[in-house]
């Protein structure tokens, strides 16, 4: 009798519990008292139920290893002037090396020393004479490579982070994947497209001089001289959409980055009513702004973003403050997206998609109505049937089903799991599968009844007999479950999660859950006789 | 009510070799139909490529959109109506994956729009898989199905028998030999086969009896099932494996309640027929079959019928396996048990049946 009573209660604890998790998915507005004590948190809807964007980004952090070896190639030209030594050439060599020429041989001693202070990454794996010079390979240790590259990642996520907490989406879920994979999620975007290029923008702003002496015309030609590169500018004409590319011979040095910049804003030149944005240097930026314009007045300068030129005014005079500013033909869109990326800050290293998985809003709604009918129309359909087929002995398995689907919902809720489409699915083959415990139960006290016991006797050897080989048959559903757990994703995780919960819920449910209404019937309600 | 009447006593074991026949036309019509699919059987979750989602304002055919698709190269894509009666969805996949920033999105709504008018096409939805993801997802899908058969033959070999130490072995030949294979360069579908003949051929020798049995019946059922898939011409997905891995848990669970009543019966330990004692005990659970099959057979139509095309495969698989699953358990675990009994026990059984 007191064993009953225990029993009782933890059911209907669990019961309370349960609901009290369920309650904030179910209602519209919570009290504010109960904000303060008890769970607020809804349940989680995937993005295939609430639209949104799922992207998988691979990071080229090989790329970030090359600019890094380029920039000490840079700096090695740099030190060796000062040195007042005579090279013939520095340039890198291969993703990962730096290629030295030097014409005389006894300079070798001094470089060593000066690479070894300066520059102690550098290993040098190679030294030959080439046609009386010395050529010496370098290479950037294998710990530092390693470590360049997972910076990359971890700069390249927190860009990402600072760009789309810039545009505005609300709950974004952002991570690394693997060694060189960043993980991003966007639920409820409504311009996919315009998101991806946000995200996937280098947004490498880099300032040249355009090389003035020489043709542009002789370079595309194949002529392309020592210290020069041609780039192109990419003009949309709105009307028509075509894209019309100007060619440009700009010098290889890059004078200045975007790495020194403090802000981005958008601004509208009132005269033509057109966006442009200006960018505001921090101090040792605007002093080398200062000193660039000023070594080049009357020279043309040109705004390099991810290798396209946006424009390349002439410098009038000297400019000082540490201002600048981008025109282009920007929509306005555009331009706010511009000032986003450039505020954010350039990837280490550019990115690829390797994974893109958007669904509209619109196919999510109708998803969450088609999967919820299903259950709707499959729980009457069980529920219906377990009464006629079992009497009232049916309805306590049907209790014991709504309770079960109330502590996978509850569940969901309290570990913050996501629900699924095929998650859905999970809870309605639960539905299916779950009466099964009561089906083998019912079956098998039928049996037992059949035989002549009374009653008691009947429901203590089901149950008995019945309970191992429930857990038995439940168990390899629940190694299947607990396996596609570890290794789905996406929406096939939440079918797994959904799945797991039912089978452990119907079990409580179905064996200790019908067990305890059976034995309040017996024993309190001194029942005679069986409705199974 | 009472479907199954109590005395109930259908020769199910006379009719093997019936239901042999059957399920190995089965089996012979699925492989022959995957053959002949050969890789296009992956969708691109596996293959990679792109697939997109598209409803329009009115009623229109795949060669009219075949026709706007042209200007971007997509018009050798595979398009297809999708979704209910009446709905003007369609859906297009192409095996191009492109990594670059792409518009593709775009590109297929303003090509489109050309031809239908403004804001007459919404993408609903779009799914791009590069070759390295789906090289990745093949790579989970196989462990997953690979560590869930392990799991499993080692959980049923541990309760049917009470033998950790064959269970154990079989686990480290399989291991090995997968791993040995994978070495040596074998495809993913063969190393999934060369898994399961590891798995029979250790409870051959093994002896464990009823292992085997199931296990077969779970091959049975999930050749059935992506045969199934062959020939209605429908594509393997990520979900396509959950609901694999659920056939599998569900066909056990079919077949490890009928083993439970046959050794319960066995211990009973009168002497008598081994297969009549099987045919007894699938007897005896057959209401419970019925019913429970039923059930869960309803919900997954309802599924089926109602949830929409997105997860139309997937309900489907799960009627198939369902189906499949209960038959298995009736006309090919168990005939594998009595054939095995006949050849190692001669047919009588000891009074000692252990537990």
């Amino acid at each position: 009798m007191k064993d009953l009573r225990w029993r009782a209660a933890l059911v209907l604890a669990i019961f309370v519990v349960a609901l009290v998790y369920l309650l904030p998915t179910l209602g519209k507005e919570l009290p504010e008292w109960w904000v303060k004590f008890f769970p607020d948190k809804k349940i989680n809807l995937g993005l295939d139920l609430q639209g949104g964007m799922h992207l998988v980004l691979e990071v080229e952090n090989d790329k970030a290893v090359e600019n890094t070896v380029e920039r000490l190639a840079q700096e090695i030209k740099g030190e060796l002037g000062s040195a007042h030594i005579r090279f013939r050439l520095v340039e890198r060599q291969g993703g990962d090396g730096v290629r030295l020429l030097l014409p005389k041989e006894q300079d070798w001693q001094q470089v060593a020393a000066l690479m070894k202070d300066k520059f102690p990454l550098l290993e040098v794996t190679d030294r030959t004479l080439v046609q009386d010079q010395l050529q010496v390979l370098f290479r950037i240790e294998e710990s530092q490579v390693r470590h360049i590259k997972k910076l990359a990642v971890d700069q390249g996520l927190e860009t990402i982070r600072n760009r789309i907490d810039q545009f505005g989406v609300s709950e974004p879920h952002i991570r690394t994947q693997g060694e060189n994979r960043i993980l991003i999620q966007l639920p409820g975007i409504k311009d996919p497209q315009r998101a991806i290029d946000l995200i996937g923008q280098t947004a490498l702003l880099e300032f040249k001089l355009v090389d003035e002496q020489r043709s542009v015309e002789e370079a595309l030609k194949g002529r392309v001289p020592a210290g020069g590169k041609i780039y192109y500018s990419r003009k949309v004409d709105p009307v028509t959409g075509q894209v019309r590319r100007t060619p440009y011979l700009l010098k290889d040095r890059t004078l200045l980055t975007g790495e020194y910049l403090t802000n981005a804003e958008v601004r509208l030149d009132t005269q033509y009513n057109r966006p442009y944005v200006s960018l505001s240097f921090d101090d040792r930026g605007g002093k080398l702004f200062e000193k660039i314009t000023g070594e080049n007045v009357k020279k043309r300068l040109a705004i390099v973003l991810d290798g396209n030129v946006y424009s390349a005014p002439v410098i009038q005079d000297r400019i000082s403050g540490g201002n600048a500013v981008i025109e282009g033909q920007f929509t306005m869109d555009e331009a706010k997206d511009l000032a986003v990326v450039l505020r954010a800050g350039s990837l280490p290293a550019p990115v690829q998609i390797l994974e893109e998985r958007t669904v509209g809003p619109s196919l999510g709604r109708d998803s969450i109505r088609k999967g919820l009918l299903s259950m709707a129309v499959g729980g009457v359909l069980v529920v219906v049937f377990m009464v006629i087929y079992y009497g009232a002995s049916g309805i306590i398995a049907d209790l014991a089903l709504i309770l079960n689907i109330i502590l996978i919902m509850a569940a969901l809720a309290g570990f913050g799991a996501t629900l699924t489409l095929p998650g859905i699915a999970g809870i309605i083959l639960t539905i299916g599968m779950a009466v099964d415990a009561n089906v083998l139960i019912f079956e098998r006290v039928r049996e037992e009844l059949r035989l002549g016991k009374t009653p008691r006797a009947a429901l203590d050897s089901g149950y008995s007999r019945a309970t191992w080989t429930i857990v038995d048959a439940n168990v390899t559903t629940l190694i299947a479950a607990l396996v596609l757990l570890q290794f789905g994703t996406g929406p096939v995780k939440g079918f797994a999660v959904t799945l797991s919960l039912g089978i452990v819920a119907s079990m409580f449910t179905a064996i200790f859950g019908t067990r305890l209404l059976f034995d309040y019937l017996l024993q309190k309600r001194r029942m005679k006789t069986l409705k199974i | 009510m009472e479907f199954i009447k109590p005395d109930i006593n259908i020769d199910f074991v006379g009719r093997r070799k019936f239901a042999f026949t059957l399920s190995l036309i089965l089996i012979l019509i699925g492989l022959a139909a995957l053959i002949w699919r050969g890789t296009s059987l992956f969708g691109i979750d596996f293959a990679g490529g792109t697939v997109v989602q598209l409803r329009f304002s009115s009623p229109t055919n795949a060669d009219k959109i075949r026709e706007g698709l042209k200007p971007i190269g997509l018009d050798r894509s595979a398009i297809q109506h999708f979704g209910g009666e009446g709905e003007n969805v369609f859906l297009i996949r192409t095996d191009v994956s492109r990594a670059k920033l792409a518009n593709l999105s775009k590109e297929v709504k303003d090509n489109l729009e050309r031809i239908y008018g403004e804001n007459t096409v919404t993408v609903e939805r779009l799914e791009m898989v590069g070759p390295k993801v789906g090289k990745d997802l093949r790579q989970k899908a196989l462990l997953a199905i690979y560590y869930a058969l392990l799991l499993i033959a080692i959980y049923i070999s541990w309760r049917f028998e009470q033998k950790l130490m064959p269970a154990a072995i079989m686990a480290g030949a399989l291991f090995l030999g997968v791993a040995g294979l994978r070495e040596v360069g074998m495809s993913i579908p063969m190393l999934i086969v060369a898994a399961l003949v590891i798995t029979l051929v250790c409870c051959w020798f093994l002896k464990l009896k009823y292992a085997l049995g199931a296990v077969s019946a779970l091959i049975h059922d999930v050749m059935i099932t992506v045969g199934a898939f062959a020939i209605t011409n429908k594509e393997f997905n990520l979900t396509a494996v959950a609901a694999l891995l659920t056939i599998i848990g569900y066909s056990l669970n079919d077949t490890i309640i009928v083993f439970d009543r046959i050794r319960e019966n066995l211990r009973k330990g009168r002497r008598r027929e081994f297969a009549e004692v099987v045919n007894d005990s699938i007897n005896q659970t057959l209401s419970r079959t019925i019913l429970t099959s039923g059930t869960t057979l309803a919900v997954v139509t309802a599924l089926f019928i109602l949830g929409g095309g997105v997860i139309h495969d997937f309900a489907f698989a799960l009627i198939v396996g369902v189906v499949v699953g209960t038959y298995s358990s009736i006309f090919v675990a168990s005939p594998i048990l009595i054939a095995w009994e006949a050849k190692f026990a001669n047919t009588r059984v000891r009074a000692t049946a252990k537990r």
